[in-house]
């Protein structure tokens, strides 16, 4: 094995977190989007460490990639997009499938594979989708799903809606070709779509800054397709949800697509089988003091919230989380009968006569 | 109606749709203002405007996946990838995200979309702008697969097409574009699913696809004339597939032979034959006989792609020769 930072990432420099903007306190948010912001990054915090648990359990089979520390992202667009507003994920969809207000229990059985899951056990930690909800799938193929999210403002505006497509996705994804052919057909065709990279700071194993040509895997693409180039603290659920109201009011009022940047860290490896050791140890300690999940307690404690109301939200989460785990743990394992189902419109999977 | 080309009656077929369906929209490289490069969309933008009928970058990747995400969120698109080739440049969209995406989120999402494409040899253009990739998307669940082979069934299939609510693949074939034939007035709607004996015949079977329909048919008029009576079949759909009619019609004969212009290995005639064997076993008289292009890549130099694609000499050679050597046997 060698020992030279080149090839041991983890001996490489920390590239340490910038420090909290205190003055997004004063960002002039109201109170109860505030609170739900606070519920739902607790929501999903929650969520994933079950998740996690239960994978332990050997109750989750597969895989699973977790959005641990990375749930301000969601929190803030789930906060910022309307209920006819469309989302587009990554297989690290779980946070941007409940921000979008997929339900816990159908969530979590579709991790065990239930037939009660949101997907009745067919799709998977990779792939939630609830189009009712306008979480219109995880893509578990880097790069396809920015494309079908300008399908989705592309529909919406030849509909004269005014509906935003919302593509999510990591900093690896900034290196496909698909990512580029989007970018530059929502240009031309001014899309009501929201392209936002959650920059990680690593490519599934690998420090994105050593396979990248620019220092901002996505910001520092947009002057290429005519765009703004916009880097946000993605730790911060209120800079994303700022940014977030900014660039849906654009998409929406024909302004056409954004491209954002919000750069963030996850706690864990890249999936369950990655705990994650390429990382500088002062790295990852150094990410733990902007989880947004105390800072976020902080901010509120002093904009007045008091600490009762929000160890009682937390409260709330948890009984949540645990009777979701129990209706997941419930459900039924899928019946055969549903094998052969849904592969063709008419519900069936007939080929020939 | 007057008789009407191949490569007219793909417009002719859009239009008809596009008219009773004001929702439906296409896009492609080169569709709109140049009315595609094999003018089988000439005057759509004239009628329909350049909302409806746009012009795309060389992005095969993001025509696909504009074309999932409308169709998906209830706008019917019709997406053109300009030769059937660069199918591979877009194959993810396909095969992974259009095709299964109903599949794996337990029916929530539906994909009313035709992908078309020129596909097939004939015109000297080289390994990469002359294959018949039909196989490649036969072989994925969740796809409808159709290549007609006459002026009409462009137009009737092509309604059919339009109007199912899953994704087809819609195969138009290169040599094919300025064959001539009768099409009927008014509104023109087939069904996919559902094989045409172009010739009754009672001594073998010979199924066939888009331009290897004609070359059958024409190798059949020779082997009438040595004493050969084959039933030619036109399968026109690949997804669903109309097995019935190829059944009952190699048990009536008792020898099936396939045309395929794909190359040998996993080309749809191997499914054919598999189910056959499996099926009407006890009907056959002998073996069943793949005629295909053998498992090369096409070359650019005329005699030697006329000698890849399953011709009309050797489509009746390799009938006459089967055929002798049961009647020794």
């Amino acid at each position: 094995m060698p020992t030279d930072a080149r090839y041991d990432y983890a001996l490489r420099e920390p590239r340490l977190p910038k420090p909290v903007d205190r003055s997004l306190a004063n960002a002039g948010i109201e109170l109860d989007v505030r609170l739900e912001m606070y519920r739902k990054l607790h929501e999903l915090r929650q969520f994933g460490k079950r998740a996690h648990d239960l994978f332990l359990e050997n109750l989750v089979k597969g895989t699973t990639h977790l959005s641990l520390g990375m749930e301000a992202i969601a929190t803030g667009f789930g906060a910022a997009m309307r209920p006819g507003d469309y989302t587009f994920a990554t297989y690290r969809g779980h946070a941007h499938s409940l921000a979008r207000g997929m339900e816990l229990g159908p969530a979590m059985a579709e991790l065990l594979g239930r037939e009660n899951g949101i997907l009745g056990g067919k799709g998977g930690s990779m792939h939630l989708t609830d189009a009712s909800k306008g979480m219109m799938g995880s893509y578990a193929i880097i790069g396809a799903h920015l494309c079908v999210a300008n399908g989705a403002a592309w529909s919406a505006q030849m509909r004269g809606t005014d509906q935003v497509a919302v593509a999510f996705f990591g900093d690896g994804t900034t290196n496909i070709g698909a990512f580029h052919e989007a970018l530059n057909m929502a240009a031309i065709w001014d899309l009501p779509v929201v392209f936002v990279c959650e920059n990680n700071l690593y490519m599934e194993y690998t420090p994105s800054d050593l396979i990248t040509a620019v220092p901002n895997p996505a910001a520092d693409r947009a002057g290429s397709y005519g765009l703004d180039s916009i880097v946000i603290d993605g730790n911060d659920p209120d800079h994303v949800y700022l940014t977030a109201t900014n660039a849906l009011r654009t998409a929406r009022t024909g302004g056409g697509p954004s491209l954002i940047e919000a750069v963030t860290y996850r706690s864990g490896g890249h999936s369950r089988a990655d705990p994650g050791k390429y990382r500088p140890e002062s790295e990852v300690e150094a990410w733990k003091t902007r989880d947004p999940i105390p800072v976020y307690h902080d901010r509120l404690l002093s904009l007045g919230t008091s600490e009762a109301r929000l160890s009682g939200i937390e409260r709330e989460v948890a009984a949540a989380i645990d009777a979701a785990t129990e209706f997941a743990k419930a459900g039924k394992e899928p019946d055969e009968g549903a094998l052969m189902t849904d592969v063709y419109a008419d519900g069936g999977s007939r080929w020939r006569n | 109606m007057a008789q009407l080309s191949y490569r007219d009656a793909v417009a002719y077929g859009i239009a008809q749709e596009m008219r009773r369906d004001e929702r439906l929209v296409m896009l492609g490289e080169d569709i709109a203002a140049a009315g595609g490069v094999f003018k089988t969309t000439v005057g759509l933008l004239d009628e329909f405007g350049p909302d409806r009928v746009r012009d795309t970058p060389i992005s095969e990747q993001a025509i696909l996946g504009a074309t999932m995400g409308a169709a998906m969120t209830g706008l019917p698109v019709i997406a053109e990838i300009m030769f059937s080739d660069f199918i591979a440049v877009c194959f993810d969209m396909l095969a992974n995200e259009i095709a299964k995406s109903r599949y794996m989120t337990d029916g929530q999402v539906s994909f009313p979309l035709v992908v078309r494409t020129a596909n097939g040899g004939g015109a000297r253009f080289g390994a990469q702008h002359s294959q018949s990739v039909e196989n490649w998307c036969m072989m994925i669940p969740g796809l409808k697969v159709v290549a007609p082979s006459t002026p009409k069934d462009v137009v009737g299939l092509m309604a059919a097409s339009i109007r199912d609510p899953d994704p087809v693949v819609f195969f138009e074939h290169k040599a094919l574009m300025a064959n001539k034939a009768e099409v009927p007035e008014g509104e023109i709607v087939d069904r996919l699913g559902a094989a045409t004996i172009l010739r009754e015949g009672t001594d073998c079977t010979i199924a066939a696809l888009a331009l290897m329909v004609p070359r059958a048919v024409e190798a059949a008029d020779q082997l009438a004339e040595a004493g050969i009576s084959a039933e030619v079949i036109d399968v026109r759909s690949l997804v669903p597939l109309d097995t019935r009619t190829i059944l009952d019609s190699t048990a009536k004969t008792g020898r099936l032979f396939t045309v395929e212009e794909n190359p040998r290995l996993c080309g749809w005639g191997a499914e054919v034959v598999s189910i056959a064997s499996e099926e009407v076993f006890w009907d056959l008289d002998g073996p069943s006989i793949r005629i295909t292009t053998p498992h090369i890549p096409l070359p650019a130099a005329a005699p030697l792609e006329d000698l890849a694609l399953p011709s009309v000499d050797r489509i009746r050679n390799t009938v006459l020769e089967s055929l002798d050597a049961g009647r020794v046997a």
